[in-house]
């Protein structure tokens, strides 16, 4: 279990792709360009994808993204 | 005595606990681990102030029994708000409803004092309105849209006030708990699903309108269908839980207790005559139309998996095995992608249809359909 996990904000996400240009390893586009990971919505990140995973966040343009410590979903 | 959103607050939390109650909207969560997830006033960090909403807007389609409730028992409805803001010391108390049950909440609301200061809402009617990010989101003056919750509303709710959203069932139930006891309500249907439980039946393709009744998680789904006039051997499968709910058929699992009640209670059984996978292909273009345009892959996807669902069941044009895969790729691209349960809950409703009727898929794609008995014409 990773540390760190990627939250995709879906209702912020407008397929612009730079997450998955710079995480290759860990999301893939689906039918429509958005991001697309088996995991879903929380994306856990491993130990050697973190500075990836930050520059992500950083470069998103609708900042649809945010790092986080893996955890339990709110309910 | 006193009223019981007079007692101490100890007290009510103590009767809820004991029996066992689980919520009536849809998701089935333990209401005192929802009521314990509302931290105490003195938390540093989060507001003072606490917020209850009563949600009666029945977003399923097919769902009468809140509607059925608000008209006939309104005073226990707010009877159980009055006890859970009395338990969760709430200071703030909302109730969300349809156009439909305004007139008898508002007359009932004045009858009591006590009850001024609820406010009513008229919620926006839509599938995922009440939802209750949605209706957290509609009651502070913003779009009645899910939102992507990065605290819970226990932490974070209504303004960024600690929330607790309940069904209106929920509210009535809780009300009669502290009436007759926590303990003796527990005894009432199954240890995992404690308490009465209204349901509606809906019947597509048999004669006459939906019905509301009260049954318990003992109850059986052949119980349940006589209970509601109808005969189990004229029903050919069943979906339980609404529009993202399960199938079933009716074979020897009817007769077993449910053990616990399905979603909100929805419960359509469908005549032989009505083929179970055009049903799935009409209620998943419903849910489709339904999505609020916020979420891509929910969005374009939902479209997406209704049509590819929809040239299964419309076999005499288009069914092939390309079809089959494209289903079970489109659910795998909506499944927990989004900001609610909506893209999920309606990917299961697919993958339920084509578990539970393998044979019709298989003589869809042969070009027949066993409900119908139509055959594929020749090009």
């Amino acid at each position: 279990m990773s540390a760190h996990q990627l939250h995709i904000d879906w209702t912020l996400c407008t397929a612009s792709g730079a997450c998955i240009e710079l995480l290759p390893d860990l999301l893939t586009a689906d039918d429509w360009g958005f991001p697309f990971s088996a995991a879903g919505t929380d994306v856990p990140i491993p130990g050697g994808s973190l500075d990836d995973a930050r520059l992500a966040v950083r470069l998103c343009p609708r900042l649809a993204l945010r790092l986080e410590s893996a955890k339990r979903s709110p309910q | 005595m006193s009223e019981p959103w007079e007692w101490p607050p100890e007290q009510l939390r103590a009767e809820i606990k004991a029996s066992g109650l689980l919520g009536r909207g849809g998701a089935g969560f333990p209401v005192w681990r929802k009521w314990e997830s509302m931290p105490a006033r003195r938390l540093v960090g989060t507001s003072r102030r606490r917020v209850v909403i009563g949600n009666g807007a029945e977003g399923e389609p097919l769902s009468r029994k809140d509607a059925v409730l608000l008209q006939r028992d309104p005073h226990q409805v707010i009877d159980g708000l009055l006890v859970t803001a009395a338990a969760v010391h709430a200071d703030e108390l909302h109730l969300h409803l349809d156009e439909a049950a305004e007139a008898t909440l508002s007359r009932a609301l004045q009858q009591r004092p006590e009850a001024s200061r609820i406010r009513l809402h008229r919620s926006a009617k839509s599938f995922v309105s009440g939802e209750s990010s949605a209706v957290i989101g509609a009651i502070g003056g913003g779009p009645a849209f899910p939102t992507d919750r990065r605290l819970p509303a226990s932490i974070s709710g209504l303004r960024g006030h600690p929330t607790l959203v309940h069904n209106v069932e929920t509210l009535s139930r809780i009300s009669q708990i502290v009436r007759m006891g926590g303990n003796r309500f527990s005894l009432i249907g199954t240890p995992q699903d404690p308490g009465p439980h209204l349901l509606t039946v809906q019947r597509p393709g048999h004669r006459g309108a939906p019905v509301v009744l009260e049954s318990t998680a003992n109850a059986s789904l052949v119980d349940v269908l006589f209970g509601a006039g109808i005969d189990p051997d004229s029903v050919s499968a069943v979906l339980l839980g609404g529009f993202h709910g399960r199938w079933t058929r009716m074979d020897e699992s009817a007769r077993k207790p449910f053990g616990r009640i399905p979603g909100a209670g929805v419960i359509v059984a469908l005549a032989p005559q009505v083929c179970p996978l055009r049903y799935t292909a009409t209620v998943t273009r419903w849910l489709a139309n339904e999505n609020a345009g916020q979420c891509g892959p929910c969005r374009f996807g939902l479209p997406d998996l209704a049509t590819a669902v929809q040239e299964l069941a419309d076999f005499p044009r288009t069914a092939a095995i390309q079809d089959i895969q494209d289903i079970h790729r489109l659910m795998g691209q909506v499944s927990r992608r989004g900001a609610c349960f909506h893209p999920t809950g309606t990917a299961n409703l697919v993958a339920s249809a084509l578990q539970m009727f393998p044979d019709e898929v298989d003589a869809h794609l042969a070009g027949r359909c066993t409900a119908t008995e139509s055959i594929r014409e020749s090009a």
